[in-house]
């Protein structure tokens, strides 16, 4: 059973948790990421790898106008398009009319989460255009008519054995394990859309500005197909995805791909910088690059630019104890993980879209210790949690009984009062089951359905207190 | 923020017990009560304390929080500012956390300067318990023992925003008597989260499930453990599982209040159905 990102968050996590082979899928895949990304963080100054990309990143989001534009002229002396794209809306709208204009037929991408985002292929697929997806994961996961779960591993929620499977009914092949040969059956069936695609679309990992070229990186060569078999090129980029220098593009390169998969270098590191020029033998005849916003300037605006450093590298996600236990689905966004409970609120147009991701998360910070730019990942969550109370999305028994609970608390009195309550209640509730207490009345039944809670103490600390000073002083 | 240094070793702390350990586990309380008192130090419970308010301000309520910092402020702020006491000391890294890491950003943000000023200087003297036994009082051994397998579990707030993991791991190895294991993935979060344990109950059992497995793997009878929450959750799992290893606070342990370990608690007996009043008067016949 797998997870249906369209249903109600507690359902998309009870069906996750259901599910022992997307647990385990999960568990593999970034338990490997983890001690990757350890290794390779260590053998290196990962320290101030994580300090210099930050500061760097900071400063690209402290000149974004200026980059943003040295970018969009440095594309254009390069013989490429630049379009400027509000929303999802409008840049599928480009998209599909670069395809108009061109004749496309059929679509070659590369791993783009900025095209997922904008749910490209569906405006593709409306057109008649047909997509095909080229990165392994992310060709399996359009085989089989799912999204990803994770920003640079979409397809981490299934085994091995659920992909083959899935190739055995959809290619046609023996049931194997033997991962070569299910790549090999891939291989042979994307090499046939390659050469027979009028557009490859991809993201951008990052785009330097000083020579409006873009770089994406890949462990498979489909990027490299591409970025260069077809006869037009689309890139699509969110406007924070730049970098200032070709120095700086080396140094973000080292800090992405060390958190990510735990190499000091991509298998696959494709630079574009416009067309092929007159005298190259090959390369596609036209290259778009689309700078989407959908929501960006708005997460400046709102303070949030912390979370606009992000390198979309996936180490928080593969760190974190709510993203191990549920997978990526169970987010129900485009982004999963710490990352994902950030910005999927704040990309949609009423953060309210996404009440439970930024309390989807223990706050336990394991997520900020990893990342390449040091975003602190907990306190972005706190931040969006008090949005939500602010602009009236909280549930009002919460919003009572954090009431009621600040009023016990506000003077030693009812403090003492309320323990004392606590106290007898609880104790009368653990007498009827010898010891701990084995059932609370809803909302808190939620803990003991799976948990005991011990009885509140029938002398409290402070009553020990008193009576010891009492006893000291009649000494 | 740099924590306060002293230049002679400090003679008086106020507690600060928190509210679970006040209300819910006294035993904790006491401990580390007596843990600074042996240690000569003179330590003052002030009873205006109640909660630091960060469950509040983990859910969001960012106006309800300032209310009780602003009270803490009160109650802990005077004691260090004036000398009467020369460091706060918590037997919680989660409280701790909230005051020293928290009050200040949260009146910085509503532009009370002069308090965040004051929360600040609170927090450069405010400490953990085992940080402040080992890193302040330089005490490395606390003259206790224990029968059985120990581990530890790194609480998150501890570990990862006051940096404190050496120190308690130090302590325990010192416990006489006690055999340390090492808990797999002792440094992941138990999955508790304050009122994440209660809005995303489902996951965070299945994360403390994850962290039953490995006590079970680790073979451990008793985890030692600095924060009483996580205590809870962890306690919670393994009594309703019936699983025989307890967490207990590190505190109970360092003041040989752990006994011997109790057998594992058995389901309710059911009780046998008492005969009713006609019966009794049927047999007395």
């Amino acid at each position: 059973m797998s997870v249906d990102v369209h249903a109600p968050f507690k359902k998309r996590v009870e069906q996750a948790l259901s599910d022992p082979a997307l647990g385990s899928a999960v568990e593999r895949a970034t338990r490997r990421m983890v001690a990757a990304r350890a290794a390779a963080m260590a053998a290196v100054d990962g320290e101030r790898l994580r300090n210099q990309t930050r500061q760097m990143k900071e400063y690209v989001l402290r000149h974004l106008p200026e980059l943003l534009e040295e970018l969009e002229r440095n594309v254009k002396a390069n013989g490429g398009h630049v379009h400027w794209a509000q929303d999802g809306e409008e840049a599928n709208r480009i998209v599909r009319e670069i395809a108009l204009q061109a004749s496309v037929k059929k679509v070659v991408k590369s791993k783009s989460m900025t095209t997922e985002e904008i749910h490209l292929n569906q405006a593709l697929e409306a057109t008649d255009i047909q997509v095909v997806e080229t990165d392994l994961g992310e060709y399996i996961i359009q085989l089989a008519g799912e999204l990803p779960s994770h920003i640079v591993a979409p397809v981490a929620h299934k085994r091995i054995e659920d992909i083959s499977e899935l190739f055995h009914e959809k290619l046609d092949i023996p049931s194997t394990l033997d991962p070569a040969a299910l790549c090999a059956a891939a291989r042979a069936a994307l090499r046939r859309e390659f050469f027979s695609a009028d557009m490859g679309i991809s993201g951008c990992n990052f785009a330097i500005a000083e020579t409006g070229t873009v770089c994406i990186v890949t462990n498979e060569g489909n990027g490299r197909m591409v970025t260069s078999l077809p006869r037009v090129h689309v890139a699509v980029m969110g406007i924070e995805k730049l970098v200032p220098t070709v120095e700086d593009a080396i140094l973000q390169l080292q800090a992405l791909t060390r958190s990510a998969t735990g190499q000091a270098l991509s298998v696959y590191v494709s630079m574009t910088s416009g067309p092929r020029r007159e005298d190259h033998p090959d390369g596609p005849d036209q290259f778009h690059l689309i700078i989407l916003d959908n929501g960006r300037t708005k997460m400046l605006e709102e303070d949030y630019g912390e979370a606009m450093l992000c390198l979309r590298c996936g180490a928080c996600l593969n760190i974190c104890p709510v993203y191990r236990t549920v997978g990526g689905h169970a987010y129900g966004s485009t982004y999963s993980g710490p990352i994902g409970a950030v910005i999927s609120p704040l990309l949609a147009p009423d953060k309210a879209q996404f009440k439970e991701l930024p309390h989807a998360s223990t706050l336990c910070s394991a997520c900020r210790d990893v990342c390449p730019v040091k975003i602190d990942l907990p306190r972005l969550l706190l931040d969006l949690r008090a949005d939500l109370v602010v602009e009236g999305a909280a549930p009002l028994p919460e919003k009572l009984a954090i009431r009621a609970f600040i009023k016990a608390a506000s003077s030693r009195e009812s403090f003492e009062r309320a323990g004392k309550l606590a106290s007898a209640a609880s104790n009368a509730l653990a007498s009827l089951s010898g010891g701990n207490i084995h059932f609370l009345p809803p909302p808190l039944n939620a803990w003991t359905q799976s948990r005991d809670f011990p009885p509140f103490a029938r002398t409290s600390f402070r009553e020990w207190w008193q009576e010891r000073m009492a006893l000291r002083q009649r000494d | 923020m740099d924590k306060k240094t002293f230049a002679t070793r400090p003679k008086r702390v106020a507690l600060f017990a928190t509210c679970m350990v006040d209300l819910i586990y006294p035993s904790v309380g006491i401990a580390t009560t007596e843990l600074l008192e042996r240690q000569g130090l003179e330590v003052i419970f002030p009873l205006e304390q109640t909660c630091c308010g960060q469950p509040a301000f983990n859910a969001g309520y960012r106006e309800e929080a300032r209310e009780l910092a602003r009270r803490f402020l009160d109650v802990f702020g005077p004691m260090v500012e004036t000398g009467q006491v020369d460091a706060v000391v918590a037997p919680s890294g989660s409280c701790v956390t909230m005051t020293s890491h928290f009050y200040p950003l949260l009146f910085q943000e509503a532009k009370q300067l002069e308090l965040q000023r004051r929360a600040e200087r609170l927090a450069a003297a405010t400490f953990e318990l085992t940080e402040f036994l080992v890193d302040v009082l330089g005490v490395k051994d606390m003259g206790a023992r224990l029968e059985g397998r120990l581990t530890y579990h790194a609480c998150c707030h501890l570990l990862r925003e006051l940096g404190v993991d050496e120190q308690p791991q130090t302590l325990l190895a010192h416990v006489e008597g006690a055999e340390l294991v090492a808990l797999p993935d002792y440094d992941e979060c138990c999955g508790f989260g304050g009122l994440f344990a209660v809005k995303n109950a489902p996951i965070s059992t299945a994360m403390g499930q994850r962290k039953v497995v490995n006590l079970e793997k680790s073979g451990a009878d008793r985890v030692a453990l600095c924060d009483v929450s996580c205590m809870t959750h962890l306690n919670g799992l393994l009594s309703r599982q019936g699983v025989s290893c307890r967490a207990v606070h590190i505190a109970e342990v360092l003041n040989n209040q752990v006994g011997r370990l109790a057998p594992p608690e058995e389901p309710p007996a059911e009780e046998p159905e008492k005969p009713r009043r006609w019966q009794d008067v049927g047999a007395e016949q």
